[in-house]
């Protein structure tokens, strides 16, 4: 090794001072650990589609006997299929939020803390790689749509697939502004189970929210998802061939009041939401221990 | 680089409180450039709080500190983008293999692409990992991750390169495989390293060295004139009778003996050239004669007061009511 180094040169390199492109390779190498990790790791992508696919088919399968009269003729888990999308992004959203809090239990947070880069750069690069996993692991879960009742077609998995982009870039932002500031595995798995469950139940993900009492309708219409929810539930039911009736029961969109959110708004909350939370999240990450 | 600069670490009045607690108390130091500097002190003493500090990772409480002639807090990322860290705790990624490991290194740091492969090849063929670089750090030894991590360190041609207790939890041998890649790097290379360490025997390795304890640099030298300052060589013997050795002793070169052990004990300078004198002039047989010069754990002990495993016991008890106090952070 000695005689190595006499040989040869030494080539000494010179970091740059901050710019914009050294920030862009920042965001990208974050951004890529997490997909090369994702790939890797066959296991947790198989484990992820446990939970989404217990509900589609054992609890869709099971309820279907009791709700036929209910949805117009419309299978249950055709109804449940936009929610059980959304299902899918939640948990592995989060999931990959969690990631940042293993790096500072394991260590290798001090690695990208220590590096001259902005943390933003940081916590935008892990933003875009938990959303990146999520939608592949999303696109697994459109894949079985002709087998409850939703015939594949382009329009359909496009537009599934940019809602969850959408949904994923917010859930995955919303993890990390609580991820960021947390020291413990086990502090974000309880934080973040104390909140999901409510947030996934009262948004309309499992049932339609035309006809709700007055008490959960408030709740559903101050949830996020429910935002989320409805695009994706009008994106695959456009194509479907079902009555005019079971339409209007089953994807009525949200409603305040009298008023009819148009999907566009749907979008634009979900979207703002996903800005906002990420600003948060920078905010904290950037702050000092 | 500014070739006015001359210190590549300047620190005055540098403190750090958490809390009550003072767990660095306004030191001074100069680290010149391209020395190797040990930072030395029991668990608890205040190292890690310092190098923190001066890697830019915490906040000092008063005082100021400059790295590679940049501000700790003003110019916080000048400090970052010329500094190299190996830290206590690993912090390498275990899923991934040794060169991506270091690839992200290079893109954090912006590494001009042009030279990430020669470089990168260089540092791994330092410390012996190049043959090793498609192996995930998971299948690494733990000396094996140490020596990756300082192979990044190195990535970006730091210069000034801190290794906080680079070899603690290490095998002896390791430790020393370590030391030697430590000073390779200082003959190659146009670097400082800071080097904390609680051995004392490692201390041997460095340029110079400051002994921290309590949250204050009590001793700040080169390991020899340190061991100087505490003077004597330690020359012990064994005899029938102890006891008429030491009248001897003390009759014939005025020297106060003790017996330990059942061995006697004399303080002495220059202890090999007094060996042959006292076999000459006492009267009593020697069995077995040894002559030891002073460690730096004797440095340390007559500096503190105590010996460096008395006083981690005692710090890691404080430190131990500290962390009660604030909770697991």
């Amino acid at each position: 090794m000695a005689v190595q180094l006499e040989t040869a040169p030494v080539l000494a390199v010179r970091v740059p001072k901050r710019s914009l492109s050294g920030e862009l390779r920042a965001v990208k190498i974050v951004w890529q650990r997490d997909l090369i990790r994702f790939v890797d790791d066959r296991l947790r992508m198989v484990i992820s589609l446990i939970q989404p696919f217990i509900f589609l088919f054992i609890l869709g399968t099971g309820l279907s006997a009791l709700t036929s009269g209910g949805t117009g003729g419309v299978d249950i888990r055709t109804f449940m299929f936009p929610g059980i999308l959304a299902m899918s992004l939640l948990f592995t959203a989060l999931f990959s939020a969690a990631s940042i809090v293993w790096d500072r239990e394991f260590g290798f947070l001090r690695e990208m803390l220590v590096a001259p880069v902005w943390r933003g750069s940081i916590v935008i690069g892990k933003c875009l790689g938990g959303a990146s996993v999520a939608v592949l692991q999303g696109v697994l879960v459109v894949a079985v749509a002709p087998l409850v009742g939703v015939p594949y077609s382009l329009t359909m998995i496009l537009g599934v697939i940019g809602l969850q982009l959408l949904l994923a870039f917010t859930l995955t932002s919303f993890g990390l502004m609580i991820a960021v500031r947390i020291k413990q595995i086990q502090s974000f798995m309880a934080v973040t189970q104390m909140l999901v469950m409510p947030l996934y139940f009262t948004s309309g993900a499992l049932f339609p929210v035309s006809h709700l009492p007055a008490w959960l309708a408030v709740l559903n219409r101050l949830d996020p998802l429910t935002y989320a929810i409805t695009p994706m539930r009008h994106v695959v039911f456009a194509h479907l061939d079902i009555s005019a009736a079971a339409r209007s029961s089953l994807d009525p969109g949200v409603t305040w009041g009298n008023w009819t959110v148009p999907i566009w708004l749907d979008i634009t909350i979900v979207f703002a939401i996903g800005l906002v939370v990420l600003w948060v999240a920078i905010v904290r990450f950037s702050r000092d221990d | 680089m500014k070739p006015t600069e001359s210190a590549a670490i300047e620190v005055r009045g540098l403190v750090r409180s958490f809390g009550a607690i003072e767990a660095v108390r306004g030191i001074d130091l100069t680290v010149h450039r391209n020395e190797i500097f040990g930072f030395l002190g029991p668990n608890g003493a205040g190292k890690s709080t310092t190098i923190n500090m001066l890697c830019t990772l915490l906040r000092p409480t008063a005082g100021h500190a400059t790295v590679a002639g940049y501000d700790v807090v003003a110019q916080r990322n000048d400090v970052r983008r010329n500094i190299g860290l190996v830290f206590q705790s690993t912090t390498l990624d275990d899923y991934l293999t040794a060169e991506r490991n270091l690839r992200l290194h290079a893109e954090l740091y912006a590494v001009p692409r042009a030279s990430v492969d020669g470089r990168l090849r260089q540092v791994l063929e330092m410390v012996g990992l190049w043959e090793r670089r498609s192996s995930k750090v998971a299948t690494f030894s733990g000396g094996m991750k140490r020596r990756l991590e300082i192979a990044r360190g190195l990535l970006h041609s730091p210069r000034v390169l801190f290794l906080d207790e680079p070899t603690v939890g290490l095998d002896p041998q390791t430790r020393g495989s370590i030391w030697s890649y430590v000073r390779e790097l200082k003959a190659a290379e146009d670097i400082t390293i800071f080097v904390t360490t609680h051995y004392m025997d490692e201390a041997e390795y460095c340029d110079r060295i400051a002994i921290m304890d309590h949250g204050d640099i009590i001793a700040l030298d080169t390991p020899s004139a340190l061991k100087a300052s505490i003077g004597k060589d330690r020359v012990r013997i064994d005899t029938p009778d102890n006891e008429r050795a030491l009248a001897e002793i003390a009759a014939q070169f005025g020297l106060d003996a003790v017996v330990k052990e059942g061995s006697v004990i004399l303080s002495v300078e220059n202890g090999e050239r007094f060996v042959p004198r006292l076999f000459a002039e006492l009267d009593v047989p020697i069995l077995s004669v040894s002559v030891a010069r002073p460690s730096l754990d004797d440095v340390f002990m007559s500096y503190t007061g105590n010996t460096i495993r008395e006083a981690e016991a005692t710090s890691s008890e404080k430190l131990g009511r500290h962390m009660a106090r604030m909770g697991r952070r």
